[in-house]
């Protein structure tokens, strides 16, 4: 797919840099002439919409760094400092914490996307691991930049989680005592996740450009879930997919602004407000809204490797996706039985999320235990024999038959992909 | 192309292998230091140690008192607390170690084990639950002693872990009495 660029320079001054370092017609093959299937839907656009964010977090980032102390005696203060005296502090800091959210919010969606257009299976693994790579370090920046305004809820995250690593047998402790580099989580805590929260969106820019680059070699995926065969089946990438990701992006910005003007706490806790106390805990704690399932799933087993061990495998699954499905049909338009175990899977991950928020106790931890065992059940039994078991419907001979049956209301693909919801106009 | 004649190894294949064992271990050399810089510093190391006065605490009375960072829980225990955790047989217990430091380390939970010696109302911990890291409320939980809210772990009138997901006992820091009302801790 990424293929010769037709890239041919007229001005002397890019042809002179073209035959020395042919960035242009780089350019120009991966972002300008570059196949895109035609029938992409808008669910597409959300890899433009995350690149946005990144961007926008780290710009609003850098700033903000500009006015932020990293010292346990002086963090809060300048956190409300940035707030109240900072030209447009408040801007900065309310994009940046909200920001963080939409960034989540948005890679869920396209995690999501992937799952139900299997857009992990064959050759597209590799892109998909980065995904789960690029996912991993979003997690850990988020957990770090949220220590940083050292309120009561910065403090005790990072406690809880740190010592999430104190599970491990033997050297358990030593680690969490590494990691402080104290005995408890003090300025040295903090100084470390300042620098390191500054450092990861750079590492995630570097495997952004990895996923992007594994992408301009597989191609992207599409709705159908059959591989463009033809020129018919494509569009350029510029002006098709670049207008339709910049619509996409508008809207998102759209929802992004209502948060940052008229809920920017709506996503925080005000337990957060209070300068930490190491000496007191708050009464009800729980991670920023982007843990929570995985919160749910740690709560759930009583016992505390074995949650610990829960927690992190309900993320290093996704590894293992590509070949825990044994299906070969990609889209789940053609999935009958996928498409309701997919739906059972989101409902399972909402509920989850919304457990975890709840305290650990009655019928709070029987329901995480049953969402739990399902989740699990679901990429380690059903997604294995979901492949073995299900009748696949007939798949498009291509893109362009899936797109004209579709609008004709020809038979066959038609009326399966009538059926799909994703594609409602 | 490929002949017997290469399989003998030669002067160069022995230096290539010698500068390539040299650099690894040169990097794993430079590496140190920068992983153990991550370590405690020689200021928290400086194993401070702190003396509280007890004398004021009546019976039925706590007080948290800081040190290296962690809340200390000193409380001086009601004779209800004191027989509550007495009559606990040791197979109850998820955790039958004592974790007093000042005390031998096979020592088991018993409620004399996990009080000061010699002034079994006292009950000195580090108030860190032990599953992952929150501070408990005292005098609360299905066991009278302590309670963690954020994961739910319930601690008895000794401190030892009795249901919920921390595996072990509160913790005890080393400590002395130095006079009848002073006690050093560190």
């Amino acid at each position: 797919m990424s293929g010769h660029s037709t890239f041919q320079p007229k001005n002397r001054v890019v042809k002179w840099i073209e035959e020395r370092l042919p960035v242009f017609s780089l350019m120009h093959g991966q972002f300008i002439a570059f196949p895109t299937p035609k029938n992409l839907n808008y669910w597409w656009t959300f890899g433009g919409i995350l690149s946005v964010m990144l961007v926008v977090q780290i710009v609003t980032g850098i700033v903000l760094v500009m006015h932020y102390a990293p010292s346990t005696q002086i963090a809060f203060g300048s956190i409300e400092h940035i707030m109240r005296d900072v030209n447009w502090g408040w801007l900065l800091r309310y994009l940046h914490s909200n920001g963080a959210s939409m960034f989540f919010i948005a890679v869920y969606i396209h995690i999501f996307r992937g799952l139900y257009y299997g857009s992990y299976k064959s050759p597209r693994e590799i892109l998909w691991i980065l995904g789960v790579v690029i996912y991993l370090v979003m997690m850990a920046t988020g957990f770090m930049g949220y220590v940083l305004p050292w309120g009561q809820m910065s403090f005790w995250g990072a406690t809880v989680i740190t010592n999430l690593f104190s599970a491990i047998p033997l050297v358990g402790e030593t680690i969490v005592t590494w990691l402080w580099g104290g005995f408890s989580v003090d300025n040295p805590t903090l100084n470390r996740f300042f620098s390191l929260h500054y450092l990861l969106p750079f590492v995630l820019a570097a495997v952004v450009g990895l996923h992007v680059w594994a992408l301009h070699v597989v191609g992207q995926n599409n709705p159908a879930g059959v591989e463009p065969k033809s020129a018919k089946d494509t569009v350029p990438f510029t002006p098709f997919a670049t207008l339709k990701d910049g619509f996409g992006i508008i809207v998102f910005m759209i929802f992004y602004a209502w948060f940052v003007f008229y809920l920017p706490n709506y996503l925080g806790h005000p337990d957060n407000y209070t300068l930490a106390d190491p000496l007191k805990t708050p009464a009800h704690i729980v991670p920023e809204w982007y843990y929570l399932p995985f919160y749910a799933i740690l709560r759930a087993i009583p016992d505390k490797l074995g949650g610990v061990i829960a927690m992190f495998a309900a993320i290093l699954v996704l590894f293992f996706l590509p070949w825990l499905d044994t299906s070969k049909v990609r889209s789940t338009r053609y999935r009958p039985l996928y498409k309701q175990f997919f739906w059972v899977l989101v409902v399972v991950s909402v509920l989850l999320g919304w457990l975890g928020a709840k305290p650990a106790e009655g019928i709070y931890v029987i329901l995480a235990r049953i969402c739990t065992v399902y989740y699990f059940a679901h990429f380690l039994v059903i997604l294995p024999l979901l492949g073995l078991i299900e009748k696949p419907k007939p798949l498009p001979a291509s893109i362009s038959e899936a797109v004209l049956a579709k609008h004709k209301g020809g038979a066959g693909a038609a009326s399966a992909a009538a059926s799909a919801p994703e594609t409602r106009g | 192309m490929s002949t017997i004649e290469t399989a003998e190894p030669t002067r160069r294949d022995f230096l290539f292998i010698a500068t390539g064992a040299v650099a690894a271990v040169g990097v794993a050399a430079a590496a140190w230091p920068f992983i153990d810089q991550m370590n405690p510093d020689a200021s928290a190391l400086a194993l401070a140690s702190i003396e509280v006065d007890v004398s004021a605490i009546a019976e039925g009375q706590s007080i948290t008192a800081k040190w290296r960072g962690k809340p200390i829980f000193i409380r001086n225990r009601t004779a209800a607390e004191i027989e509550e955790a007495k009559a606990v047989p040791m197979s109850d217990l998820k955790d039958t170690s004592a974790r007093n430091p000042n005390i031998g380390a096979d020592a088991d939970a018993s409620n004399e084990n996990r009080s000061a010696s010699g002034n079994e109302a006292f009950l000195v911990m580090i108030g860190v639950c032990t599953h992952l890291g929150c501070v408990p409320l005292g005098q609360s939980g299905d066991y009278h002693g302590w309670f963690c809210p954020c994961h739910g772990s319930h601690y008895d009138t000794a401190g030892r872990i009795r249901k919920g997901p921390a595996p072990e006992n509160l913790y005890i820091p080393p400590y002395q009495f130095v006079s009848d009302t002073t006690i050093k801790i560190g």
